[in-house]
């Protein structure tokens, strides 16, 4: 079986060796300092299992998760309260509260193990549970070619329904990141994006002008130009947080 | 302060009715009455006032309407002075029944000198009522700045207090980890560690502490961090000789260089140096703190950092100024400097 630790703290990856040494079927490939080291020591090694921290620099635990494409299963290390981690709790294979003994280790892979034999991984479902927080970061992280690009929310102009993915429209262009359109619609709400239509979601502080286009539906205009099309129901959603 | 205060009443009172009697006695030399008229006549005049005057304030001190305070002076006044017309009638007539001149004009005037009366004490029982109302202002005020220093006073130890749990966690995943390996440094690390938490556990402590014993304390800090975080986090602190015995509320630095590392540590991902500088500039202490930082990723929300908001409210509540805390951002680097006035 095949391992990986990713953690920003020396120590902190050390206890998890010290405690993988009695098992012998278990191979640490990498140690990583952060997400980006994680990246590619998980798309180089394809690990079968990695202990994660969740406050790393740059770009935290969750995020780097989001930006592979096919996630391997997860154990998290972190110094999080238990309030804080309840967000993943019945999703994650398990989590593991720093500082944690060796025996709650054992428990950790014992319940790797047992789930392996049931079910395949659920790391997709933790990142969904885990996700309705990470724009609490003000920021959404994306893959732009082979170089990671993060975006803070107030960059962000409208985006724009396509497929499995979200286009996020910025000034530097545009990007796509494996999401929902429903989850940015609640994600983004505390910034005053508002979905206006099935495909589009706007950044309201950007809008300029709505002009009424055919029945039932408008169409709005932004200030860097682009045009876009307003549903019923998001017309409603819209004068409501406008307030018009 | 309740009986000095009024005493300081009564005594005006007197003042007040030996001055009336002055003026009294003067008026009524104006018109032809004897010298023993004049005396009788304002001793019971003046004498009566000025008792009930007294009695009337001691009783004030007891009961004030809340509501319809001046009809209660009115009446006040009308009743005592109708209740001097009357004794000091019989008074006067006990006294001078011979003088039937006197008792002629004294008829005539009994008009007057209600009216006179009743002027004076109403202004009397005006001066104690205003007298009394801001005593009680007084009081109240003197509660209220108790009761607002009171929770000022919680505010700041609860903002000296701040001690984030990921820190006490994370280093003591680092002990765990240190206690095999290497078991002396994990017992060294212990100790530094409960130094640093009875820093931030005393109860009774010092408001104000010198530049140097904050640097001590900074230090066991900064330690208990670099075993965390190994090679990436460097430090550099430099305190100018004069600005060493300067004071400065005790626990600022040190969450400020919290911040600092923080956001250095988490916006970059290579090595991280700290600078901290301690200069005197003229009646101020200037500390300023100096991490790198990316200025393409980092947050225009969080331009002002994580935890420095409580830092400027530590710093308002104590010097009620918005302007000692500031940040600026020079190329890939966040400075945060703060001001500690001096001599207070």
């Amino acid at each position: 079986m095949k391992v990986i630790i990713i953690d920003d703290e020396p120590l902190a990856r050390s206890i998890v060796k010290e405690y993988l040494r009695n098992y012998s079927d278990i191979q640490i490939l990498a140690e990583c300092n952060d997400g980006f080291e994680g990246i590619k020591a998980i798309n180089q090694y394809e690990p079968d299992l990695i202990f994660l921290d969740i406050q790393m620099p740059k770009i935290n635990g969750f995020e780097m998760l989001e930006l592979i494409e096919e996630p391997p299963v997860v154990i998290f290390t972190t110094a999080f309260d238990e309030y804080a981690i309840k967000a993943f709790e019945s999703n994650a294979v398990d989590y593991l509260l720093k500082p944690f003994s060796k025996e709650r280790f054992d428990k950790a892979i014992q319940k790797y193990i047992q789930q392996q034999k049931t079910t395949s991984a659920k790391t997709e479902a933790v990142l969904e549970s885990a996700a309705l927080s990470p724009v609490q970061q003000n920021r959404v992280v994306v893959k732009d070619g082979s170089k990671i690009k993060i975006i803070p929310v107030s960059q962000m102009q409208y985006l724009e329904a396509a497929d499995d993915y979200v286009k996020i429209f910025t000034a530097e262009g545009s990007f796509l990141k494996k999401k929902t359109m429903s989850y940015f619609e609640q994600s983004l709400q505390p910034f005053h994006f508002v979905r206006v239509h099935r495909s589009y979601i706007v950044n309201t502080q950007l809008i300029t002008r709505i002009d009424a286009y055919e029945k039932d539906s408008h169409l709005l205009l932004l200030n860097t130009g682009a045009k876009l099309p307003v549903s019923k129901a998001g017309y409603t959603r819209l004068k409501e947080v406008l307030g018009i | 302060m309740a009986t000095s205060s009024n005493k300081q009443l009564l005594l005006l009172n007197i003042s007040w009715w030996l001055i009336v009697s002055v003026i009294y006695a003067y008026i009524l030399s104006q018109f032809i009455f004897s010298v023993n008229e004049i005396i009788v006549d304002t001793l019971v005049t003046c004498g009566l006032l000025g008792a009930l005057s007294y009695l009337i304030i001691n009783n004030m001190r007891y009961y004030i309407p809340q509501r319809e305070k001046y009809w209660y002076i009115f009446f006040i006044g009308v009743g005592v002075s109708g209740i001097c017309s009357v004794v000091s009638k019989f008074l006067f007539t006990f006294f001078l029944d011979d003088d039937a001149q006197y008792i002629n004009q004294l008829n005539q005037t009994s008009g007057i000198r209600f009216g006179i009366g009743f002027l004076l004490v109403s202004c009397i029982a005006m001066m104690s009522l205003l007298w009394y109302n801001q005593e009680e202002q007084k009081l109240m005020n003197a509660r209220k700045a108790e009761a607002e220093q009171l929770s000022k006073d919680a505010e700041l130890f609860k903002l000296r207090q701040q001690l984030q749990p990921h820190f006490l966690f994370n280093s003591l995943n680092s002990i765990s980890a240190l206690t095999v390996s290497q078991p002396e440094k994990a017992r060294h690390m212990i100790n530094q560690l409960s130094e640093f938490l009875r820093g931030t556990l005393k109860k009774d402590e010092k408001q104000w502490n010198t530049l140097e014993e904050e640097m001590q304390y900074l230090e066991l800090y900064l330690e208990i961090e670099k075993v965390r975080f190994g090679y990436r986090l460097q430090t550099d602190i430099r305190c100018d000789e004069a600005a060493l015995q300067l004071q400065l509320p005790s626990m600022l630095l040190q969450p400020v260089v919290e911040n600092a590392i923080k956001f250095g540590l988490y916006d970059t991902t290579g090595e991280v140096l700290i600078k901290v500088h301690a200069i005197k500039a003229n009646n101020n202490l200037e500390i300023s703190v100096e991490n790198p930082f990316d200025p393409e990723t980092a947050q225009p929300l969080k331009g002002t950092g994580f935890g420095l908001p409580s830092i400027q409210r530590r710093l308002f509540l104590l010097f009620a100024r918005q302007d000692l805390l500031s940040t600026r951002k020079e190329d890939d680097h966040f400075i945060t400097t703060i001001l500690i006035p001096q001599s207070l």
